[in-house]
């Protein structure tokens, strides 16, 4: 778990290879197929996904204490070595060599959320099709931008409707078959 | 002191039950409780973390976390800020693994997955938007443009590691910009 948590670069999904490697195949704690299920379990509920799958994988072997300290052996070696490189960082905030560094690093930043932007972007129109798609990114720039809504808000009115969607869409679909037009 | 664990604990926990999807869903989450409502760093001080986050190793939801806990309220605050990242949806994981299983096909949660992503994506859009004008208020139009389409080309089709790719900017701005600025 420790090696797991230090190798998986670049944020959560990333490291899901790496956690299978580890738990199915090196130490063999559970079959691959049992692994997928688990991993469709954890992507349904909210929250970031490595914990998650940390702390199953705990309790799985050695009961709650394996579930806590899974997730801290997990979560710690990062977190620790973030708070010491921004104590560093504030150590020498005036030094021109320090602040031309974090200046450089700002446009690397906007890239980085850029192609994340554009990850989302893409999974949204392959999730619901073109037309659904770009109603729903509309929508969502209408009410975060021109109205100014707060995100957690939008987040849940966009999370309650999602409940209802595919009932909705199903129901749209199934009974008149000369109805083409409806976009899917 | 109280009341800020208790709004680390809650915003945190906000933040990363909206974050449908895994940890990066949430950042735009946690930028707006840690900047624009807590007011915790200020949006540049956010993206250095961010920047620094993603050179590291690790989740990203976590180390987000202990960054900005350890900088709103010390080492409790880092323990305030990570349990509430971590511990509520690996509790609910485990302990309804069983119901969870039933759910896990529904067309419900199904739909609540899909409808998230446009969501994230426009807060995604808007977190870029801000960070882009930082950077253009930092380091100027060109120097900020020049540097965004280097490590775009490196991180897209030269599959150069994020890491590194923040560690050159590093470098960049250490040995270059500091001469610029100075003059």
């Amino acid at each position: 778990m420790l090696r797991t948590g230090v190798f998986g670069y670049g944020g959560g999904p990333s490291f899901i290879p790496l956690i299978r490697h580890e738990a199915v195949i090196r130490y063999r704690w559970l079959a691959d197929e049992e692994f997928a299920e688990i991993l469709a379990i954890a992507n349904a509920l909210p929250g970031p996904i490595a914990t998650k799958m940390a702390a199953y994988l705990g309790a799985r072997l050695k009961g709650l204490p394996g579930a806590v300290y899974a997730v801290l052996v997990h979560i710690l070696p990062s977190g620790i070595a973030v708070i010491a490189l921004l104590g560093v960082f504030h150590l020498f905030q005036h030094s021109p060599i320090v602040s031309g560094m974090i200046a450089a690093v700002d446009p690397v930043i906007m890239v980085m959320l850029g192609l994340m932007t554009y990850d989302f972007v893409k999974k949204t129109y392959k999730g619901l099709g073109k037309w659904f798609g770009t109603i729903f990114i509309v929508l969502a720039v209408l009410l975060l931008v021109i109205v100014d809504l707060q995100p957690a808000v939008v987040v849940i009115t966009f999370l309650a409707y999602g409940g209802m969607h595919l009932r909705l869409v199903n129901r749209r679909r199934c009974p008149p078959k000369t109805d083409q037009g409806v976009s899917t | 002191m109280t009341g800020t664990w208790f709004h680390l604990l809650w915003g945190f926990f906000i933040a990363n039950a909206l974050g449908y999807g895994g940890g990066p869903a949430s950042i735009p989450m946690i930028q707006e409780q840690v900047v624009h409502h807590y007011q915790w760093l200020s949006s540049t001080a956010f993206a250095n973390v961010l920047a620094l986050a993603n050179a590291l190793p690790g989740p990203i939801a976590t180390k987000l976390a202990a960054a900005v806990g350890y900088q709103a309220a010390g080492w409790i605050g880092v323990i305030v800020a990570l349990s509430a990242t971590a511990v509520p949806s690996a509790l609910v994981l485990i302990g309804l693994l069983h119901l969870m299983n039933r759910f896990r096909e529904s067309a419900v949660v199904h739909g609540m997955t899909l409808l998230v992503q446009p969501a994230i994506a426009v807060l995604m859009g808007i977190l870029t938007w801000e960070v882009t004008r930082d950077s253009i208020h930092a380091a100027g139009r060109w120097q900020s443009l020049g540097i965004a389409a280097v490590s775009l080309l490196a991180m897209t089709k030269g599959k150069v590691h994020p890491a590194l790719v923040v560690v050159g900017a590093f470098v960049y701005g250490g040995l270059v910009m500091s001469h610029l600025t100075a003059v």
